[in-house]
């Protein structure tokens, strides 16, 4: 039986081989495995079966950084793909490769498809567009930092899960109640860099860096040591040395704990939903990413994390035709509005917002919408428009290691931060001196 | 004695070492070679546009105290590796040439972790370590002692350090082991017969006729431990906590594969090329006095 199935198997994928050689190949590299690497499969599949001119043949490259690499290898080789994933932190570096990179904006021109970049969300578009407005690659994964909340545990630390944590003042008077009812992990974060410096500044409106956080230009020099930033750093120390908020590592490590039940409030993107939605076996919610009241009377907006799409240079004509079709496919409300409510990422048009919310989802999943609010309920800054600093994934690195410092009680928030001010302009000079 | 075979032509011996140097060519000088050129100019990733900057690379590098830093991490972690791997594979060895009955299994089971790759062996130790979950430091909570490797540095250190010797004790038992089976038994049965007990016959006698192979696998091993162990440092800590594991070719492999720092990542390859070189020549040159062939 398991022969014969899969002696079709073969067959089929003859015929397919077959069908594949008559039509238009385009090859999209991307950085999803399980659940989420059968979301795209399952994307790709249906564009497939939609139309007969072209097939976009997927392939998983390992992780985002690993996808990138991937994908500048190949390009020295000339054996670049057509559609190139590429995280929010690797922006500034496509972007600075002009000779590599056609812009999403070109690709739908010339390819005829039906393209309006005001369809898109202000706040997830921002980030790759230029200030000219042009938008140079297609948003595809985007979520927000938002706070996941355990009400068992608040209960159990007697504590009521019902209580206003609009604040970071609020939260830490819950966090003092939280550890005097016994609770060992009161607050344990995600992405820290992304989430307490990057969306911090955002959030606050101050800056990240000069030069409209890098949008301005190359020369641009981190601005995180302000005193805003400072502030909650040194709150967030404070906590660590009292066991109220607890480091569990520089990514995404704290997940586990949070699902496990064994911590009460979680900061974490809102693309947490789908692991926390299936594992966590308690009563949790979600909540806006609370602010500092003394910094901020009202908050501004969050910033994006995720990836996006990004089209190499260096193909045929007729392929950028079946990439631009493809693209207005990822685009429609129906696409859209389902990668909305299976991942938790946010819905990169207005329209699949507008959709999710007339099928009855935000209704049925409470709290799923708070990202998208977040993101859209005020028109971007300056200040909130995004992030593009070269070499960001190094600086990242630093911003880490001198958290961790925070964290240790080896150093103050604000000798940290000057550090990590110091460390990251002069990656940043480098990345000005390589791309001039 | 010496046995010497002269060839008569030239044509012979070229093409007996031809393969050889054909593959170092390929393999080492052409690499080596564009790692150099490269380390004089800051390129962009795709390779579009690269601007020379002579030693400026170099400079940057030496400028940073960071990556000063990370020579003396660097050193601390070798050694360690090399210790932490010799002496117990020796041990374990010496058990096992004792042993009459069942050796065939022992040596097999203490080959097994070399099969592991470095990058699983770290994921393998840090589930194991993990502060929330992971068995020994739950085991360890119980008795008391707070295990967090993501903020105390000589606790990452120490477990970085472990998982990448662990997988090099088996390596290293295999020569100690084939080393002691070639010690000949009349030497070792005749000292025994004029009293020296275990640990002298050991010291006096077996130590110094294995030399010749303690002296490979150290050099072997602090290659080991600059080169190939990044991905269990990758696997582990990053680096971190803060710059604690940060050692040279985990900073390569960081700068290079993933903020795309190709100019830096080459200099630093050049830098680490040179360290090596200069190691190697120091065993040779002071260790090797010891050795007895």
């Amino acid at each position: 039986m398991k022969l014969q199935v899969s002696a079709l198997a073969f067959a089929s994928s003859l015929i397919a081989a077959d069908i594949a050689a008559a039509q238009t190949e385009v090859q999209f590299w991307h950085a999803f495995t399980g659940r989420l690497g059968e979301l795209v499969a399952a994307q790709v599949d249906e564009f497939n079966a939609s139309q007969s001119d072209y097939v976009v043949v997927q392939s998983h490259k390992g992780n985002y950084s690993e996808t990138l690499n991937a994908g500048i290898a190949a390009f020295r080789a000339q054996e670049q793909p057509h559609i190139l994933m590429v995280f929010e932190v690797g922006t500034a570096t496509m972007m600075a490769a002009g000779g590599a990179v056609k812009p999403v904006f070109e690709v739908m021109a010339e390819s005829g498809a039906t393209f309006d970049s005001d369809a898109y969300i202000g706040s997830v578009k921002g980030y790759y567009t230029t200030t000219e407005g042009d938008m140079l690659s297609l948003p595809f994964n985007s979520s927000t930092p938002v706070l996941w909340v355990n009400r068992d545990a608040m209960s159990a630390a007697g504590v009521d899960p019902d209580t206003d944590m609009s604040t970071w003042e609020q939260v830490g008077d819950v966090l003092d109640q939280l550890k005097a009812g016994g609770e060992d992990c009161p607050l344990v974060t995600a992405w820290q860099s992304w989430i307490h410096l990057e969306n911090f500044s955002a959030y606050h409106d101050v800056p990240f860096a000069s030069k409209d956080n890098g949008f301005a230009g190359l020369d641009t020099e981190l601005m995180l040591n302000g005193p805003a930033q400072i502030a909650h750093l040194s709150a967030m120390g404070e906590w660590a040395q009292d066991g109220k908020f607890i480091y569990t590592g520089r990514r995404n490590e704290g997940g586990a704990n949070f699902r496990a039940g064994e911590c009460a409030l979680f900061t974490e993107s809102s693309a947490g939903y789908a692991g926390i939605s299936s594992e966590a076996k308690f009563d949790f919610e979600v909540r806006p990413l609370p602010y500092w009241k003394a910094v901020a009377d009202e908050p501004q907006n969050t910033i994006i994390g995720g990836a996006s799409l990004w089209v190499m240079q260096g193909h045929e004509a007729d392929e950028y035709k079946g990439v631009g079709e493809f693209l207005s496919f990822l685009s429609t409300s129906n696409v859209q509005a389902s990668w909305h409510q299976n991942t938790g990422y946010l819905p990169i048009t207005i329209a699949a917002g507008d959709l999710t919310k007339s099928q009855g989802f935000y209704d049925k999943n409470p709290g799923t919408d708070i990202a998208v609010i977040q993101m859209t309920a005020k028109q971007p800054t300056a200040n909130s428009k995004g992030l593009r600093l070269g070499s960001f994934d190094q600086i990242r690195g630093i911003i880490d290691e001198e958290l961790e410092a925070i964290w240790a009680g080896d150093k103050s928030a604000e000798e940290a931060m000057n550090s990590a001010k110091e460390r990251g302009d002069a990656l940043l000079r480098r990345f000005e001196a390589a791309n001039r | 004695m010496e046995k010497r075979v002269t060839f008569r032509g030239w044509m012979l011996p070229l093409l007996l070492i031809a393969p050889q140097v054909l593959i170092s060519a390929v393999f080492f000088f052409y690499p080596a070679g564009q790692a150099i050129w490269q380390s004089l100019f800051i390129p962009d990733p795709f390779g579009l546009s690269a601007r020379f900057v002579g030693l400026g690379n170099f400079e940057f590098l030496l400028g940073d105290k960071f990556y000063r830093a990370a020579f003396l991490t660097t050193a601390v972690f070798s050694i360690l590796v090399t210790v932490c791997s010799m002496v117990p594979a020796l041990f374990l060895a010496v058990l096992a040439d004792r042993l009459i009955k069942g050796s065939g299994v022992y040596r097999t089971m203490l080959i097994w972790p070399y099969a592991v790759a470095p990058a699983v062996a770290g994921v393998l130790w840090l589930f194991m370590f993990n502060t929330r979950v992971g068995v020994i430091s739950w085991y360890l909570g119980q008795l008391g002692y707070d295990w967090n490797h993501v903020l105390n540095g000589g606790e990452a250190m120490g477990l970085v350090v472990v998982a990448s010797a662990w997988g090099r004790i088996s390596y290293n038992f295999l020569f100690f082991f084939a080393a002691l089976q070639s010690v000949p038994r009349s030497v070792i049965e005749a000292a025994a017969i004029d009293g020296a007990h275990f640990w002298r016959r050991f010291f006096t006698i077996v130590l110094p006729l294995i030399t010749p192979t303690a002296f490979f696998l150290l050099v072997v091993n602090v290659v080991y431990a600059f080169f190939e162990t990044f991905g269990v440092i990758h696997t582990i800590t990053a680096g971190g906590p803060q710059q604690s594991t940060t050692i040279l070719v985990y900073k390569v492999f960081a700068d290079g594969f993933v903020g795309q720092d190709l100019g830096s990542s080459s200099a630093q390859s050049v830098i680490l090329l040179f360290v090596v070189g200069l190691l190697t020549v120091i065993q040779f040159k002071y260790i090797e006095k010891r050795v007895h062939y």
